[in-house]
């Protein structure tokens, strides 16, 4: 007898079993079950709302099911709790990171595995190598002493990644890891995958970039209002057809611009603008009704230039003009009132009031642009306009009071970009605009940019996708080490041709 | 930005301290020199032991609240369950039962704080309601609870152990100025304060307490007991507060249920303006050791300076809202630098 024929198939390192979770009256998860074998990449897709960030909590404990059970190591539990968890090797990168940003970053990374250890001492100078051998592992320039709070968004998920590598993991679980990472820390981390799962590690991988999914995963699962509709090798899946057992409907990425009228006028006008050591000489022009891409690797200064429209980051050179005159960019109040508005990187943590009602936050920004003749704030306009866009953007809640903190990602997401719609500035910035929006809402989003601009906003989206830029974009500037090094524009406008230039 | 051009602010980050505790430092020396000059009388040694010696309770106190505010709360109830504690030992000491000695004495006295310190640590981890409605609430349970079963009396002859010690010094040094006396009891003071210092940054308990005022979700999600943190924290902090309430009573020879009243704002103010921050996870006993002495030499400076009473709290006052509003201006600083910082530092990288 070989050897061979003796393995069955090989035994899961999880099994979860008729997962059932509701909040209120919301089922998040309808009978829910999955295994996963050591050694592979399982891929759980499925629109914003639809449980993923929630199944992954009940798995690490950090929310009870209501029903249903899970299974690591033959122990079967009918609620897992956060330790039992750690203990039995199951580590997750949350969707919002959960790290302490009161701490340093080599802290956030160890402190983890040391609760699991049961250590009662700590010693801050035995901790940094440990972190460091992580961080040079996978090759990142994180700054282990500095605070986490006072990191990027791309650094505080690069941290939260490290601190789930740190320890031996046999399960690891990555709630959307990537929506800020540039192509190459994407590309390290998968190596880091790669390894894992040769060593027989388990991994559940959640993302909306269907290219990342297909690539990286051995199987998907694919979940639909809460209920798995279908779990089916990758190998025998396709961007399309995930979409469709997703949504339920064809997904549409080809590009439509609308014809932009020669004679439409400049809303804003760049001459020159720099900033020592930042970025420098930057011109370009936007025209009403059109949509401006801005590409470029992460750091290239692509999201300094948009700051500095928005007078976050300081300008020491250059001229920035809204329709035809000069202004001065010194603070987010002179940003707003040249009309500008901006929808940030940041999305989950900036801007949003987690406890108030979604009608409260798509408000919070715009109760200047909602009042009557007399300066009271009028009532009606502000009900059609929560109401309107609380609809347009399909926001998943049961209503308009639902908090913002009972959301999901995805769904928080689209109420940042509500809040700035509501504000109706003459040129709107977004920056990643549809990062962590599944793609049915994806091409939603585009089409609301589109109507926007229709309607005579000018906008600049900032964007890594290229399909994306394409899709909704009249023209694409390329910005590498802080200088607009291409204007694309016409046919020049394929993902192709971006892809080439960014990397170039 | 060049490796070499970073050194200067690192060392300069260094210098001013996490919590600013620098900063204190050089503000407090700031005022120990205007006062010298303006003062001669104030620099002298007998004045330093003085305010070493008016700082023990207030120190004792502020090593618990710190505790609290680290872990993202506030604890208003350590002034009641001091007086609770130290009036209750005394009682019981007086009447009948055998003098207990001083040991016997203070682990009465603990014993008190701590499950004192129990039902506030409860009611916050388990039914997770604020912290600072729950202190209040106990804070009134437990002076009326002493007035209405322990007594309401005025006591003015300690038990000899406890008294012994009142008049016990370190050492004494004489001055031209005439004789200085340092009092035992900065000692338990000192050792508290480093004892706390260790827990703080060298244990996991020390640590998990910054998280849970770092994020309380995310500490749960690490595995962290919150519950058990949390609870243990409001023993510890019903236990110094005990200890803080008997040294006050030994330090005064007396004891009443009277005593302390409104020394919270004192202790909170101390806390605050030495770098803690009111919504959690920040703060140090270096930072809240210069805060309680800051605040000592300012009640000092005020006396000398022939400032009335009433004013003196209203000085506190001011100094509580000064330091609160130094923590939110350099917040929104900061928050500015690091977009900025991060402008230069994405250079530093190509991609
Ligand atoms: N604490 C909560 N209270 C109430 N409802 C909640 C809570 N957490 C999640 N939900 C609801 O449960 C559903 C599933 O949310 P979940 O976060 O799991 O979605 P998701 O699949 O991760 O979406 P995304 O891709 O946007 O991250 C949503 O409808 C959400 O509103
Ligand atoms: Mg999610």
């Amino acid at each position: 007898m070989t050897s061979t024929a003796l393995k069955g198939p090989p035994s899961p390192v999880l099994e979860v079993r008729n997962i059932v979770k509701t909040f209120g009256g919301v089922t998040a998860l309808n009978d829910v079950s999955l295994d996963l074998l050591p050694g592979e990449v399982l891929c759980l897709a499925g629109e914003n709302g639809c449980g993923k960030s929630t199944l992954i909590k009940i798995i690490s404990g950090a929310e009870k099911p209501d029903s249903g059970e899970i299974i690591v190591d033959g122990n079967t539990y009918s609620s897992m709790d956060p330790t039992n968890a750690i203990k039995s090797g199951i580590q997750v990168i949350y969707q919002d990171f959960s790290l302490f940003p009161n701490l340093t970053v080599a802290e956030n990374i160890v402190l983890t595995s040391a609760v699991a250890d049961r250590r009662r001492l700590y010693s801050g100078r035995a901790a940094r190598p440990a972190a460091q051998a992580i961080v040079d592992e996978l090759g990142l320039h994180l700054d282990l002493d500095a605070d986490v709070e006072r990191l990027s968004v791309a650094d505080k998920q690069l941290t939260a990644i490290c601190r789930a590598l740190v320890s031996d993991a046999r399960v690891l679980i990555m709630d959307e890891p990537t929506t800020a990472l540039t192509h190459t820390e994407v590309d390290r981390l998968f190596v880091i995958v790669e390894r894992l799962r040769s060593r027989g590690v388990g991994l559940i991988f959640v993302s909306h970039k269907l290219d990342e999914v297909l690539k990286i995963s051995q199987r998907v699962a694919i979940l639909r209002s809460g209920k798995n509709v279908v779990t089916s090798p990758a190998a025998m899946l396709d961007p399309r057809a995930i979409a469709l057992h997703m949504t339920g409907q064809e997904l549409d990425e080809t590009r439509h611009v609308s014809d932009l009228d020669a004679r439409s006028e400049v809303v804003l006008e760049l001459e020159g603008l720099g900033l020592r050591g930042a970025y420098e000489d930057v011109s370009f022009t936007l025209r009403r009704g059109e949509i401006l891409g801005v590409t470029g690797l992460l750091g290239s200064g692509r999201t300094e230039i948009a700051e500095a429209l928005f007078g976050v980051v300081p300008h020491d050179s250059g001229v920035v003009k809204v329709n035809g005159t000069p202004v001065r960019l010194h603070s987010i109040n002179d940003a707003i009132e040249a009309g500008i508005g901006y929808v940030p990187e940041d999305r989950l943590t900036q801007g949003l009031f987690m406890d108030k009602s979604i009608a409260d936050n798509i408000i919070a920004g715009s109760p200047n642009e909602h009042t009557t003749r007399f300066g009271t704030l009028d009532l009606r306009a502000v009900r059609e306009t929560i109401q309107g866009l609380f609809a347009r953007l399909r926001v998943k809640a049961p209503n308009v009071q639902a908090p913002v903190r009972s959301l999901s990602g995805g769904n928080a997401q689209r109420v940042v970009l509500a809040k700035w719609l509501a504000r109706r500035p003459r040129i709107l910035m977004l920056n990643g605009p549809t990062v962590g929006v599944d793609i049915g809402s994806k091409a939603e989003i585009l089409g609301i940019l589109r109507a926007e601009a229709a309607a005579g906003m000018g906008i600049i989206v900032i964007s890594d996708d290229a399909p994306e830029l394409v899709a909704c974009c009249h023209r694409v500037l390329v910005v590498r080490h802080g200088r607009v090094v291409e204007i694309l524009e016409g046919d020049d406008v394929a993902v192709d041709t971006i892809r080439e230039k960014v990397a170039a | 930005m060049s490796g070499a051009s970073l050194a200067i602010p690192d060392r300069l980050r260094l210098l001013r301290g996490a919590n600013n505790e620098g900063v204190l430092a050089v503000v407090l020396l700031a005022l120990i020199v205007a006062m010298s000059i303006a003062n001669p009388a104030f620099f002298t040694l007998p004045t330093a032991f003085s305010i070493l010696r008016s700082s023990i309770v207030p120190l004792i106190f502020a090593l618990g609240v710190l505790m609290v505010i680290i872990s993202g709360g506030i604890d208003v109830s350590f002034a009641a369950i001091a007086v609770f504690a130290a009036y209750t030992t005394v009682r019981a000491l007086q009447s009948g039962t055998p003098d207990l000695g001083l040991i016997g004495a203070f682990a009465l006295a603990l014993l008190i704080g701590a499950s004192l310190g129990v039902i506030n640590g409860f009611l916050i981890a388990k039914f997770r309601l604020p912290t600072l409605i729950v202190t209040l609430g106990t804070q009134g349970i437990f002076k009326g609870a002493l007035l209405t079963y322990v007594g309401s009396r005025y006591i003015a002859d300690l038990p000899a152990s406890m008294a012994q010690v009142s008049t016990t010094n370190l050492f004494e040094v004489s001055t031209p100025t005439g004789s200085a006396y340092l009092h035992i009891l900065v000692v338990p003071a000192v050792l508290l304060a480093i004892g706390l210092a260790w827990v703080l940054r060298s244990t996991m308990f020390g640590r998990s307490i910054y998280a849970i005022g770092g994020d309380v979700e995310a500490a749960r999600r690490a595995g962290i007991r919150v519950m058990r943190t949390q609870v243990a924290v409001y023993v510890i902090a019903g236990t110094m507060a005990a200890a803080g309430g008997m040294i006050y009573v030994i330090m005064g020879r007396s004891a009443s249920p009277q005593i302390l009243v409104g020394s919270e704002l004192d202790i909170i103010a101390a806390v605050v303006l030495g770098g803690a921050s009111i919504f959690g996870g920040r703060g140090s006993v270096l930072g809240t050791t210069l805060g309680v002495i800051l605040v000592q030499v300012i009640y000092n400076s005020l006396i000398l300076a022939g400032v009335p009473s009433a004013w003196q709290r209203t000085a506190v006052g001011v100094l509580l809202i000064i330091g609160v509003g130094i923590q939110a201006v350099a917040s929104r600083r900061s928050s500015r630098a690091s977009v900025i910082d991060e402008t230069y530092q994405k250079q530093e990288v190509p991609a």
